[in-house]
């Protein structure tokens, strides 16, 4: 403890009166990899004011947490500032005494990073980690324990009792990032960097933290530097946003400009990387960016962008473009920024015509009464709940819901993966398909693959692309010689990838291509129904887009049908022809994509939709969903939802009976108390205003 | 946590049979017989065989083992061929000794490998980890017949500042055991020291690297602070396991320091037992041995869960 006081003999909290909180000016940073210095940041400079919200968006390997951890000076020990400057309240990290500058992490500058579990220590318990900050600022135990109680009540957490004796592992993400930030706006910090808070973390949760985040800013007066790689984030919770691109900030400027008047070719490819409101894929398809990302450290001579961008002339190519002002806080490094507001879309739409998907007479698979139970006796926890659903051949089902709903579960039970309970009815073509994976013939084998989320993990690193393509089309195409070179050609050319590539092992593949690996492979044995459980949500968008192109020529191509896992509403609704909605393991609601979007929808997917931030930064009046997921172990009475519905029935209906899945409009069913008609004047515009009202009482 | 720990005893008891049948049936290998073996070579064959028949030795292998099992289930651990005695007073005083042994080594390697291991740890890639790291490597590599003999002629024969021995007169002053068991303990610490540190390290390299690390540290915590609160905890938890899977070697493995420093300890009493084809001894003293890595681990695993509130509550679910 008397260390701790020594530490905190009282340094200057310089807070000259006027001047930003942070500047950074002209910032490089390196790399030293195997001998060779390898810049990773150059030449960035942005400023964030007094209470001001300054975004960062770029994507993996752009530098933006690079820039962050530069600020608390915290580089890995092979990296180092190696030119420009930081000031922090008027204080420069670079340059304090290590006394100085643990007074500036404890009092000046807080950080909040992406895991939330792992940023807390697993072995001390919550409560006891917040009040370290106050024992650092000096106070005894007692009183800092109740000032991480006030913390833990000002971040809204219901019974902060409680949550001070918990263990980091026993909360779920959402409060555990709770904890975090009340820890890191313990010491009332003039700067707060959040980098990628909420993209660990459930859309519904995601936007309870984005709101708390946007509450505490005003409350507190603190200046907030938001890196993302989520652009509809950034441009809901920033006043002001940079655009970072392989470690030079490329455009500047308020959110509106950036998002609204994009002026540099990056920010607008980004733009239309990502599937807009309502876009969907037989309007064609969304626009990737060509090329890859520059390797790290690879010096260019002009434009870092040049490369990949269809405006480039040879001045880019020469010299590197200036920070071009273009009135008001808005410039852009392009040469040709004038122009970027016509850039010609990039990839042209080469499947065949959009096809109107066919509602034949018999499903592909039929699912009824699917149960999964984990464990047993007490600790019984129904994953799934009596599912009844149909895929109609050729269609793309999008399953949605938050973490726990469910939606894996039912995937891999479809895929013989795990057993689903007694009872449980799953047919292929109007045949049984055995609950075990070994008991199912070679032609279901075949008809049923999955494309897993992580790339990484999914394919064996010691082989290679050839070897894993291979494999498929000797098990279950029963292909070989001539014929199986043949076809592995085929696969690989129609996943976009070249034969050269086949020698290669994952390891030397980026993350992309090794998706495409992953979709090659699936495909391989003609498949009739592919799971593809959240297939993009470990890429970049620029990345993503290519993929879910790939993803939607091969559907038209080869006439497969898709059960689509994702998180990402967006993505969902490009790619999806209907959507059903889980919540702790039943089906909410299931309809066809645009009559689940548009509405009247399921409270539940009301929910879901408000809590995706728009890009255009407009802050929409939505529905929040209060409180935790309920745990699957002891499901609430009931409708399953009316522990969190906004609009439960004041009748007690929800918390008694629950309701049945009915069709309110042709293939369009929901399982709510609520009639339709109903739901359709509590969801008209303007009216949810007062519904978040009434909730907060 | 009591059903854990009940599950934990049945398991041990399973591997402990498991344990047991392997032991009697190995032991049946070993060339010769024991009636030869005590008797000498120069015996009668007739002398031999009668005393075979008497120790029962000549009985089926089957009918042997149960008799032998019936035995130690009703506490009797067999009596020895060589000394013609009940080997429980045998096999008692001789793991007192080791007990007395390995106390004293990990008393000393304990401390010592973990704080090697985090200083290494901390300061990873420059000298003093070099330095750390390498020496332990070095001294693990050294068998420990050859440090004993280098240790025995330095400081026992030319500087004469130790005994030689481990042995000691019965009723000696713990100063005096204690000085006696200073040269042996020395290459079992060589030995493990490697390990412990090494394990140690790991551990800290990657909590060190871990998130709530560099929140601890950009709370504004002091490196020594953050270290101590925030590190230790979590890192040295795969270093109790190493401890305990080295405490059963500690007890049964020291065949060649025990004699080379003439100390009656378990492991000498087994290699003594398996050359004079003492079975009984030879059987008891391995399951004991068995018995020690059993409740070692289970001590580990127990501190371990106790530990890591992770686990804890897994285990009390």
């Amino acid at each position: 403890m008397t260390e701790q006081q020594a530490d905190a003999e009282p340094g200057p909290r310089a807070v000259p009166a006027a001047g930003p909180t942070l500047r950074v000016e002209h910032l490089e940073i390196t790399y030293r990899v195997r001998g060779q210095d390898r810049p990773v940041v150059r030449d960035v400079s942005f400023e964030v004011g007094r209470q001001e919200s300054y975004g960062l968006v770029g994507e993996s390997g752009s530098g933006k947490s690079t820039v962050a951890l530069a600020l608390v000076r915290y580089l890995a020990r092979n990296g180092r500032v190696s030119g420009g400057s930081i000031s922090i309240n008027g204080l420069d990290p670079l340059g304090l005494s290590a006394a100085r500058l643990r007074d500036l992490r404890a009092r000046t500058v807080s950080m909040v990073y992406q895991e939330p579990s792992r940023a807390l220590n697993p072995s001390i318990k919550a409560g006891r980690q917040i009040a370290e900050v106050f024992q650092i600022a000096g106070l005894d135990r007692a009183s800092s324990l109740d000032k991480a109680r006030d913390m833990l009540r000002k971040v809204q957490i219901a019974d902060p009792g409680r949550a001070m004796d918990r263990y980091p592992h026993e909360l779920s993400g959402g409060m555990a990032q709770r904890v975090v930030i009340a820890m890191a706006l313990a010491a009332e910090p003039a700067l707060l960097i959040l980098d990628e808070p909420t993209t660990a973390l459930d859309a519904t949760v995601e936007a309870e933290i984005l709101d708390l985040i946007a509450e505490l800013r005003r409350e507190l007066a603190t200046s907030v530097l938001f890196i993302s790689h989520n652009l509809a984030v950034v441009a809901s919770m920033c006043d002001r946003v940079g655009v970072l691109y392989a470690g030079e900030l490329v455009e500047e400027g308020t959110a509106r400009q950036v998002f609204g008047e994009p002026a540099h070719p990056y920010t607008v490819a980004l733009l239309h990387c990502i599937p807009r409101r309502g876009q969907r894929k037989d309007q064609g398809r969304l626009d990737a960016i060509p090329g890859f990302l520059p390797q790290p450290g690879r010096v260019t001579a002009g434009c870092v962008f040049a490369e990949r961008c269809s405006l480039a002339a040879d001045e880019c190519r020469t010299a590197p473009p200036p920070a071009f002002p273009l009135g008001g806080w808005h410039s852009s490094r392009c040469y040709r920024h004038s122009e970027v507001a016509e850039l010609p879309k990039t990839t042209v739409y080469e499947g065949g015509e959009p096809g109107q998907t066919a509602r034949p007479v018999a499903p592909l698979v039929t699912i009824s009464s699917l149960s999964k139970t984990f464990g047993t006796g007490q600790n019984a926890v129904r994953a799934l709940a009596n599912v009844n659903l149909k895929i109609w051949r050729g269609e793309t089902l999008g399953l949605v819901g938050e973490s726990g709903s469910g939606k894996s579960t039912l995937a891999r039970t479809l895929l013989g993966l795990i057993p689903p309970d007694r009872g449980s009815v799953l047919e292929l073509d109007g045949t049984a398909l055995s609950a075990s994976l070994p008991k199912r013939t070679l032609e279901q084998l075949k008809a049923l693959q999955i494309v897993f989320q992580n790339p990484d993990s999914a394919l064996n690193r010691r082989r290679s692309v050839r070897w894993l393509i291979a494999r498929p089309l000797r098990r279950l195409a029963g292909l070989s010689g001539r014929r199986l070179a043949e076809r592995l050609d085929d696969l690989i050319r129609s996943v976009r990838m070249e034969a050269r590539q086949l020698n290669l092992r994952p390891g030397q593949l980026s993350g992309g291509l090794k998706q495409r690996v992953a979709i090659a492979r699936a495909f391989g044995g003609g498949p009739r129904l592919v799971v593809c459980d959240e297939p993009t949500s470990a890429l970049d968008v620029s990345v993503q887009a290519a993929i879910l192109n790939l993803l939607a020529d091969l559907q038209a191509k080869e006439q497969v049908t898709y059960l689509f896992i994702s998180h990402d509403l967006g993505v969902v609704r490009y790619l999806s022809d209907r959507i059903a909605v889980l919540y702790l393991g039943r089906i909410m609601e299931i309809g066809p994509a645009e009559q689940v979007f548009a509405g009247p929808h399921h409270p539940y997917t009301e929910a879901l939709l408000s809590a995706v931030p728009s890009l255009d930064g407009k802050r929409t009046e939505r529905i929040r969903l209060t409180g935790e997921i309920p745990a699957a172990a002891s499901p609430p009475s009931g409708c399953v939802f009316h522990t969190r519905c906004p609009r439960r029935l004041a009748s007690g209906a929800c918390e008694h009976a629950e309701p049945g899945l009915d069709e309110v409009e042709p293939g369009h069913f929901i399982s709510c108390h609520i009639p339709f008609g109903e739901l359709r004047r509590l969801q008209a515009p303007g009216i949810a205003v007062q519904v978040k009202d009434q909730a907060q009482k | 946590m009591t059903l854990y720990l009940l599950r934990r005893v049945l398991l041990a008891v399973v591997t402990l049979w498991i344990l047991s049948i392997i032991v009697f049936f190995a032991g049946q290998v070993l060339p010769g017989d024991p009636g030869r073996a005590v008797l000498g070579p120069f015996a009668a064959e007739r002398a031999v065989r009668a005393y075979d028949h008497q120790l029962g030795v000549d009985r089926p292998l089957l009918v042997q083992y149960f008799g032998w099992i019936g035995g130690l289930l009703h506490g009797n651990m067999g009596t020895s061929y060589t000394y013609r005695s009940p080997v429980e007073p045998f096999i008692a005083s001789a793991l007192a000794n080791s007990g007395k042994l390995a106390l004293l080594a990990l008393v000393i390697i304990v401390p010592l490998g973990i704080a090697g291991g985090v200083v290494a740890a901390v300061y990873s890639g420059r000298i003093i980890d070099r330095v750390i790291s390498l020496s332990g490597l070095a001294g693990s590599t050294v068998p420990e017949f050859v440090s004993g003999i280098v240790l025995i002629l330095v400081f026992g024969i030319a500087l004469k500042a130790l005994p030689i021995t481990a042995a000691t007169d019965p009723g000696a002053s713990f100063a005096d055991q204690l000085d006696h068991l200073i040269l042996p303990v020395i290459p079992l610490v060589l030995v493990l020291f490697g390990y412990i540190a090494r394990m140690a390290r790991a551990g800290t390299v990657e909590a060190l690297d871990s998130d709530y690390a560099r929140t601890a540290v950009l709370k504004g915590l002091r490196r020594r602070t953050m270290i101590r609160r925030h590190i230790l905890r979590n890192s040295l938890l795969p270093t109790i396991t190493v401890i305990a899977t080295q405490t059963g070697y500690l007890i049964g493995g020291l065949v060649v320091v025990e004699t080379l420093f003439n100390y009656q300890g378990i492991g000498r009493l087994i290699f003594n037992a398996a050359n004079g084809k003492d079975f009984p001894m030879l059987e008891a003293g391995v399951l004991v041995i068995g018995v020690v890595y059993m409740v070692a681990t289970l001590i580990a695993d127990v501190l371990y869960t106790a530990l890591s509130p992770r686990l804890r509550v897994g285990a009390a679910s």
